[in-house]
């Protein structure tokens, strides 16, 4: 039995939660009301629909990549096309008709390799909110474009100088923010990450790349994949591409996971911003650090949902090394003239090795935000 | 005649610490907060995820913090309450109930979790922490499940020192007693005698954190005795 139910979706089999402050628990009922109320209405339906068509570039395209694997049907779910360049922008979007349903002008988030963060202001700017980035001094250097990005766009970046100066500490500052300013503004989480409802909405916004993905791999092939990959940080993109296949058991599901940060490959439970799951930490329960040439993917945590469905086997989570995702970044570019996101190369070098004939890759963002560590690891 | 008002003192668990203790007692501290150090502590501001970091680096894990309480009760004696407070990550890791039977061989009389709110793990009896963004509702489940009194967060924000008391105490207070006959400590922002004679006004008690941290650092345990005693008298002369 794979299907989430109502109850599921909360729990995660024991994952999830919310272990937060009381301070932010009146202000996650309202989120999960508000939620509740706007999902099944018509008119917010209709507004998601018409940003993402008109704005964002819905649908995104497949693409067969012959070159890239030559005797096999390897398709790219594209959502590097996306306006803002990664899958981000699902998310950004619901969450900012969300938040002016909800009343908040005052947007904070969280960013990594900047790519939430440019969708963040990206959509502040579309909707004139007011928008903050909570961004780890590490990531700020090695994402430079991005930062450009954003305050061009009219966001505040704020460094985050402490600790592994990366997405860990990057989140909970704006976790900070947001105890702090809670009545005014809205936290807009970048991942399927944090208290609940967080994960569920993330989950159900990032869903339309598998809903899309489904349709239009049927009917270039008449029939479903024999495996789905995607790449795994707080593992958005991967559960939005999942959730297109969880029911139909026939379909494999491969995460891949950057093998410095694999909190599914080697973490353990605990708890980390907001809900338990599977965490990068040591005996004692303090969060270890994480390692990753992507900063997208350089996170000691992950999604409740994906722990769940690591335990109940019905995905399964590899590591992919650095060197390995330079490579594929390499290969994609060199025989399809597409130049992937680092995050995304992760799930691309594990393609290689996987037996099916017929696969689907969620192509989860472009790698212009990358030429600087290109440039450096690869010497181009 | 109303009862004295508590004075509870917030101190992280360093190898130091108990010695600190006891100075914080006979400054007139009645009941001690043991911050067990985490990694990644949501609900704090600076000074104490600051201090927090460095217990870390000083090695100490859950097991040093335990050790460290037991030293603390040795130290302070039977009558006054310890209380560590803690996240749910170190307990998830040690085993609530491992954590109940370690904590209280060790001297433990209640224990704070800063990021289990009421409703969420049921089962770990703890004293339950209320802010100004809580319902009534939800002021009366925490009053329900809490462990001998309840923790006034006095502002939507983290711990650490503040210009003045919040003016969202009042309000909290007024609802806090028309629901519930228990002990309110107002804690979050408190660290000036006038701060503490204002904030204590209101509430049954009153807890100061970050300002006793940092006075510790600057002066020892003689400092911090001398600190303590001056919230005692502006507490008492209430
Ligand atoms: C292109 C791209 N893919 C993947 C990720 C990882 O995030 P998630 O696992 O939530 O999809 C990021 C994060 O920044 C990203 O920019």
């Amino acid at each position: 039995m794979t299907t989430l139910d109502a109850e599921t979706r909360r729990t995660y089999g024991g994952y999830g939660g919310r272990y937060v402050p009381e301070t932010l628990i009146p202000a996650l009922d309202e989120l999960e009301a508000g939620w509740a109320a706007a999902k099944i209405d018509p008119a917010f339906i209709a507004e998601l629909h018409y940003l993402l068509t008109t704005y964002a570039g819905r649908p995104t395209p497949l693409t067969l990549a012959e070159r890239f694997a030559p005797g096999k049907r390897v398709y790219l779910k594209r959502e590097d096309l996306l306006h803002t360049g990664a899958h981000k922008i699902n998310n950004a979007l619901g969450q900012a008709v969300l938040a002016r349903r909800l009343g908040k002008q005052r947007i904070v988030a969280e960013t990594g390799a900047g790519q939430h963060g440019v969708a963040a202001a990206t959509v502040c700017a579309r909707f004139g909110l007011e928008c903050i980035v909570y961004m780890g001094s590490e990531d700020m250097r090695r994402q430079r474009p991005n930062v450009e990005r954003m305050k061009l766009m009219g966001a505040e970046v704020r460094p985050v100088e402490f600790g592994t100066k990366t997405l860990k500490e990057a989140t909970s500052e704006a976790i900070r923010d947001w105890i702090t300013n809670v009545e005014t503004t809205h936290y807009m989480i970048g991942s399927c990450v944090g208290p609940a409802p967080y994960p569920e909405i993330v989950a159900e916004l990032q869903s339309v790349i598998g809903r899309e993905a489904r349709e239009q791999l049927l009917a270039a092939e008449g029939k479903l994949p024999e495996t789905v990959i995607a790449c795994v940080g707080g593992g958005s993109n991967a559960i939005g591409m999942f959730r297109g296949f969880v029911d139909d058991p026939g379909v494999k599901l491969i995460g891949v996971e950057a093998a410095g940060a694999a909190s599914l490959g080697s973490g353990r439970a605990g708890v980390l911003h907001g809900s338990r799951s599977s965490i990068l930490s040591d005996s004692d329960g303090q969060i270890a650090d994480a390692h990753s040439i992507s900063a997208g993917l350089d996170y000691p945590g992950v999604g409740p949902e994906h722990a769940y469905l690591r335990d109940s086997k019905r995905a399964v989570y590899l590591p992919c090394t650095d060197d390995e995702a330079l490579a594929a970044v390499q290969r994609l570019a060199r025989t399809e003239g597409i130049i992937p996101a680092l995050e995304t190369a992760h799930a691309l070098a594990r393609v290689a090795d996987c037996e099916s004939d017929y696969i689907a890759v969620c192509l989860s963002g472009r790698g212009d935000k990358d030429m600087q560590t290109l440039i450096e690891r690869l010497g181009q | 005649m109303t009862a004295a008002k508590k004075l509870v003192i917030y101190l992280m668990a360093e190898p130091g610490t108990p010695e600190l203790a006891a100075a914080a007692v006979r400054g007139g501290a009645d009941i001690v907060e043991l911050g067990f150090p985490f990694s990644d502590p949501l609900a704090d501001g600076p000074v104490i995820r600051l201090a927090g970091e460095r217990a870390l680096k000083a090695g100490m894990r859950t097991r040093e913090c335990l050790e460290c309480l037991a030293r603390t009760r040795a130290l302070v004696g039977p009558d006054i309450p310890l209380v560590p407070m803690t996240y749910a990550a170190i307990l998830e890791a040690y085993g609530y109930d491992r954590f109940n039977t370690d904590a209280r061989a060790a001297g433990m009389t209640s224990l704070i979790v800063a990021d289990l709110p009421a409703d969420e793990r049921p089962d770990v009896k703890r004293v339950q922490l209320v802010a100004p963004t809580s319902t009534d509702e939800r002021i009366r489940l925490a009053a329900e499940q809490t462990d001998g009194w309840l923790y006034l967060v006095t502002l939507t924000g983290t711990t650490g020192a503040r210009t003045a008391v919040s003016s969202q105490l009042d309000g909290l207070v007024e609802r806090a007693r028309a629901i519930t006959d228990l002990p309110l400590y107002a804690g979050f922002g408190i660290s000036t005698p006038e701060h503490a004679a204002a904030a204590a006004a209101q509430a049954d008690g009153i807890v100061v954190g970050s300002r006793a941290i940092q006075v510790a650092d600057e002066g020892g345990a003689p400092a911090l005795e001398a600190y303590v005693a001056s919230l005692r008298a502006a507490i008492d002369a209430l």
